[in-house]
């Protein structure tokens, strides 16, 4: 599977998903000011602090050139996931519902958090485990859509992760950490996979999502 | 020409930020304030102010959360 | 010739003593106009010459062991192996974070990132050591709040974590708060690139963000003289960052480093282009002219004097060969950083500072860098104390009200609610992140691992520099062997006050004489570091606080670094080392309120070295080790407890307060299967309670009283 990985102006763990990535498939960078995606076949927009967070996180990033050819081929049904700051840039492209606000404590925070997988039947989570322990680390955090919006969500299995109790660190509603849109092929998540894919530097446990992305490679 | 933009959190939004300021209003005596909602200020010199809508709905302001005012004093 | 008293008045307010500007009048053989002055005035300053503590410096251990570059580069480096370097330095910012916290700590985070890549290495990891006034004031709760929140805003924005650090609260930095910002970088050993300019005709480029008013007279005048009641009237002069600005300029930093594309780099920290420029030329014996018309302004109508003195955030001076320029843009174009051709390199050992055609000011480097007269410090020993009596907040003799008291102080409590604010794991190199170990473990390339700590307990300093200096090194190095590390190069920042008063002077030259002897005695050079001075105000001065950081490889294999925590139930718990622990200057000591000690006790460097050579050896077998610092051998128990939510019960010969909470260099706690233990077995893992003599705590007070520090970042 080959793993588009972009990099805007300010991204910090797109070298890690990159790391991540190469554990399961082949990795292709991605440049924010071009228009070709290389022939990735799931892209990766990776956290960090795109453009420093101006004006809101992610806001900018999502009218980067690139980003033409991500929606296009997540509009074809191509797999893309978001990782915290790609999570935040999905959601400004209208990629993914609802938006990211800051976290209830207004600080930011860098936590191992355990996740309860909620739905283990998409592209991104076939092959985790059902019980996740992966760090989050941001200041802007806190899942927010309005309460029939989230109803939906749930009803639709669109919820893929929850903190388990106790360990939401950002006051995120109903405890969502991780969503899909309705095609189920475009997936967001503020906790940091990448870096739970090493015991020497972590948990394992976020190898399994990479794995299901590249278990659905044709 | 001058232009200035209100961007607001939505009502119905949490606003940590402002729940903070409440508190420390009180803590410095100031009585009888019962909400505080922050928001930001956007100064941009434009040619055009027709424009300045689109330029709200399409990147200023995120409209899931946020309200924006053309300030009035704005042509 | 002789300076006019207009002059003397001019450069009386610029920080100059009146010695210094006869001097220069005498090197130049005429007055300095007011841009030449200017610049000699920041040149000139403690911050830029460490006037008078350069001499002292020079006794330091600067070169041997792995060391790849010393003192006198924008950092240091040593070799870690298989043609890997780790470049490290601290710097302080301690008089702008006073005015400014946010910024100030946030900009001192962006200067020494700037430093690291400004020899070639990736920045791979920062440290801070802060020190505050007692959290009882609210000034230094907000000191502390908005410290931690800037340090957190640059590192993180930048995608450098911070991976350690300090923090202690003491009275006498009540009115002198300390940050000092350490930051590591990694580069292959023969990449490493030096400041000096070289090649007449090269280009001065200048790279990043655009000139303004930041900091106009800032970090250098500030750190020249002590803080008075008028702090307002300094805030203009504070640097604002911007970390997305020095990401993308790091990046583009280290890509045109890669293609080879640069004589020379450097960057532009205190006094801005007036330090930097000048210190490349002299480096390399070249002068070099500079056309303010060139410099990119962010404000229209600056005068001359301010764009040289300028402390704008987030820029690097190079010197380009004009036949990489073209590639040079392009590689700044990609990203999105400036790059402005601002002079060139001459043949002529000055600098001449013009303003398109019109000359504004020409100074010979012998004088604005070489010139500034090195003065002899004047030490006398103190006869009477110092430092008020630190207030006496418990009157308890019980044991366990004694052991909660010191897991609540200040000095001792947990520090989650700090470094969870500062995103320890970007870059996939952390192997053991904050509070898990008693030093940071990151990875190298080659599948080894180094590690990384920084201290100094400034209240033993207090009592006695030279000993309370030897004992930060061993401490530092202690923590390393915690890891299963061996030092191999120190970085320091010496924080004290003002140099010119005789006891001032006797604490900085002893401690500069412990460090000397700590680092002899450990084998391992001083790779640079950093002087603040002055730290005094009306209230006195500061604890002197020579703050020592150790770069280490970790012996151990990756995977085994040490850990704090208890590993299993029914594991052995062994004292290992020449531990010889006493109250004086203990924090004990200090919640009782009492005076120091007008010494500390002598250790033997050599059985303590000894310990660490075991405890290496334990933890690379596998074993758990946790060195025993503040609060003595008690607290150091309750960590390892709290860490692995196991209790534990030791039993002691002597249960005295002096052997419960006592305090000295060359303790260790190691633990695991019995068999495989050195030392002297003292207790075994298990339960839910801690017991130590007449101590007999559950886990859940302890962990109750340990998060003392939570309630200051609600």
């Amino acid at each position: 599977m080959k793993f588009g990985v972009i990099t805007f102006p300010g991204s910090c763990d797109d070298r890690d998903a990159q790391l991540a990535a190469a554990r399961v498939g082949e990795v292709v960078p991605l440049w924010h000011a071009d228009h070709d995606l290389q022939g990735a076949e799931a892209v990766i927009v990776p956290g960090g602090f795109s453009y420093g967070d101006y004006l809101r996180a992610g806001a900018i990033a999502r009218f980067a050139p690139i980003m033409t050819e991500v929606v296009e081929f997540a509009r074809a049904g191509g797999p893309v996931m978001g990782i915290c700051n790609g999570f935040q840039v999905l959601c400004e492209a209208r990629l993914l519902p609802g938006a990211l606000l800051t976290n209830t404590s207004l600080r930011f925070v860098c936590r191992q958090v355990t996740l309860a997988l909620v739905n283990p039947n998409t592209t991104f989570t076939r092959a985790a485990k059902a019980r996740l322990s992966i760090p989050v680390k941001h200041t802007t955090g806190r899942f927010y859509a309005p309460p029939a919006e989230l109803d939906r969500l749930e009803a639709a299995d669109q919820v893929v992760l929850r903190y388990a109790p106790g360990h939401n660190p950002n006051g995120a509603a109903r405890d969502i950490a991780g969503i899909v849109n309705e095609a189920g092929n475009v997936f967001g998540l503020m906790p940091h996979p990448e870096h739970a894919v090493d015991p020497l530097t972590g948990s394992e446990d976020g190898l399994g999502i990479f794995a299901s992305i590249a278990g659905g490679c044709r | 020409m001058h232009a200035r933009v209100l961007v607001r959190p939505k009502a119905g939004i949490l606003d940590p930020q402002g729940a903070v300021a409440q508190r420390a209003l009180a803590a410095l005596g100031f009585a009888g304030v019962s909400e505080v909602r922050i928001g930001r200020l956007i100064e941009l010199e434009v040619a055009d102010a027709d424009a300045l809508p689109e330029m709200c709905e399409r990147l200023l302001a995120n409209p899931l959360i946020e309200d924006y005012e053309i300030l009035s004093d704005t042509p | 010739m002789v300076a006019s008293s207009a002059l003397h008045e001019a450069a009386r307010a610029l920080g100059l003593s009146d010695f210094e500007t006869s001097r220069i009048v005498e090197l130049l053989g005429r007055e300095p106009n007011e841009v030449e002055l200017a610049m000699l005035s920041l040149l000139w300053s403690e911050h830029c010459a460490y006037k008078h503590s350069k001499l002292l410096l020079r006794t330091l251990p600067t070169e041997g062991g792995r060391l790849l570059i010393g003192p006198g580069e924008n950092a240091g480096a040593i070799d870690v192996g298989d043609g890997w370097a780790v470049a490290f330095k601290v710097e302080s910012h301690n008089h702008p974070s006073a005015v400014e916290p946010f910024q100030g700590a946030a900009t001192g985070v962006g200067g020494i990132l700037r430093d690291i890549f400004a020899i070639g290495a990736r920045p791979i990891a920062s440290l801070d050591s802060l020190r505050f006034g007692e959290p009882t004031s609210e000034r230094s709760r907000y000191l502390l709040d908005r410290c931690v929140a800037g340090i957190g805003h640059y590192g993180n924005s930048i995608g450098v974590p911070t991976i350690g650090g300090e923090v202690y609260f003491e009275a006498p930095y009540e009115q002198n708060c300390l940050v000092n910002a350490m930051s590591i970088g990694l580069a292959r050993a023969e990449r490493l690139i030096r400041s000096a300019a070289a090649g007449p005709g090269n280009l001065l480029v200048l790279l990043g963000a655009s000139t303004g008013r930041d900091g106009i007279g800032g970090a250098s005048v500030l750190a020249s003289a002590e803080l008075g009641e008028s702090d307002e009237a300094k805030r203009p002069s504070v640097q604002v960052g911007d970390p997305f600005a020095e990401k993308k300029l790091m990046e583009c930093s280290l890509e045109l480093l890669e293609r080879d594309l640069l004589v020379a780099l450097q960057d532009l920290g205190a006094a801005g282009l007036t330090s930097s420029v000048p210190e490349m030329a002299a480096k390399g014996g070249v002068g070099i002219d500079i056309d303010l018309d060139a410099v990119p302004l962010r404000e229209a109508d600056m005068e001359p004097f301010e764009i040289m003195v300028s402390e704008s955030q987030e820029r690097m001076a190079a010197i380009v060969e004009p036949a990489k320029l073209d590639a040079v843009l392009a590689v700044c174009a990609h990203w999105e950083t400036s790059a402005s051709i601002i002079g060139a390199v001459t043949e002529t050992r000055h600098i001449r500072v013009f303003r398109g055609a019109e000359l504004l000011g020409d100074l010979p480097l012998d004088v604005l860098v070489d010139g500034c007269p090195l003065y002899e410090l004047e030490p006398e020993r103190p006869i009477e104390p110092i430092y008020p009596t630190p207030a006496r907040v418990l009157d308890s003799t019980d044991p366990n009200e004694i052991l909660l008291a010191l897991l609540a102080s200040p000095n001792i409590a947990d520090r989650t609610p700090l470094f969870e604010q500062y995103d320890c794991i970007v870059q996939s190199r952390t192997i053991r992140r904050s509070g898990t170990a008693d030093a940071a473990v990151l990875a190298l390339p080659n599948g080894r691992a180094f590690a990384v700590a920084i201290d100094c307990n400034g209240r033993r300093a207090a009592a006695d520099p030279y000993r309370g200096t030897v004992e930060a090194v061993l401490e530092c190095a202690a923590n390393l062997a915690c890891v299963g590390a061996r030092p191999l190069g120190v970085t320091n920042n010496l924080n004290f006050g003002n140099p010119e008063k005789p006891h001032i002077a006797w604490q900085l030259t002893e401690s500069v004489r412990g460090l000397g002897d700590a680092c002899r005695a450990l084998a391992i050079p001083v790779t640079g570091g950093n002087v603040s001075l002055y730290n005094e105000g009306a209230e006195g001065p500061i604890y002197p606080t020579p703050v020592v950081s150790l770069v280490g490889e970790l012996l151990a294999e990756p995977a085994l670094a040490g850990r704090l925590a208890f590993a299993s139930e029914g594991d052995a718990i062994a004292l290992v080392g020449p531990f010889e622990p006493s109250l004086g200057a203990s924090e004990l000591a200090k919640l009782r309120g009492e005076p120091l000690p007008d010494r500390l006790p002598a250790c033997d460097i050599a059985s303590v070295l000894e310990a660490h050579a075991t405890v290496i050896a334990a933890v690379s077998a596998g074993l758990r080790a946790h060195d025993i610092a503040e609060g003595g051998l008690a607290v150091a128990l309750a960590e390892c407890c709290l860490a692995a939510g196991l209790g534990a019960t030791v039993e002691l010969e002597a249960v005295a307060e002096a052997a419960l909470f006592g305090e000295a260099p060359g303790g260790f706690i190691v633990s695991g299967p019995r068999e495989q233990l050195p030392g002297r077995i003292i207790g075994t893992v298990g339960g839910a309670r801690l017991r130590i003599g007449p101590i007999d705590l559950p886990l859940d007070r302890l962990r109750e009283a340990h998060a003392a520090l939570a309630a200051l970042f609600d």
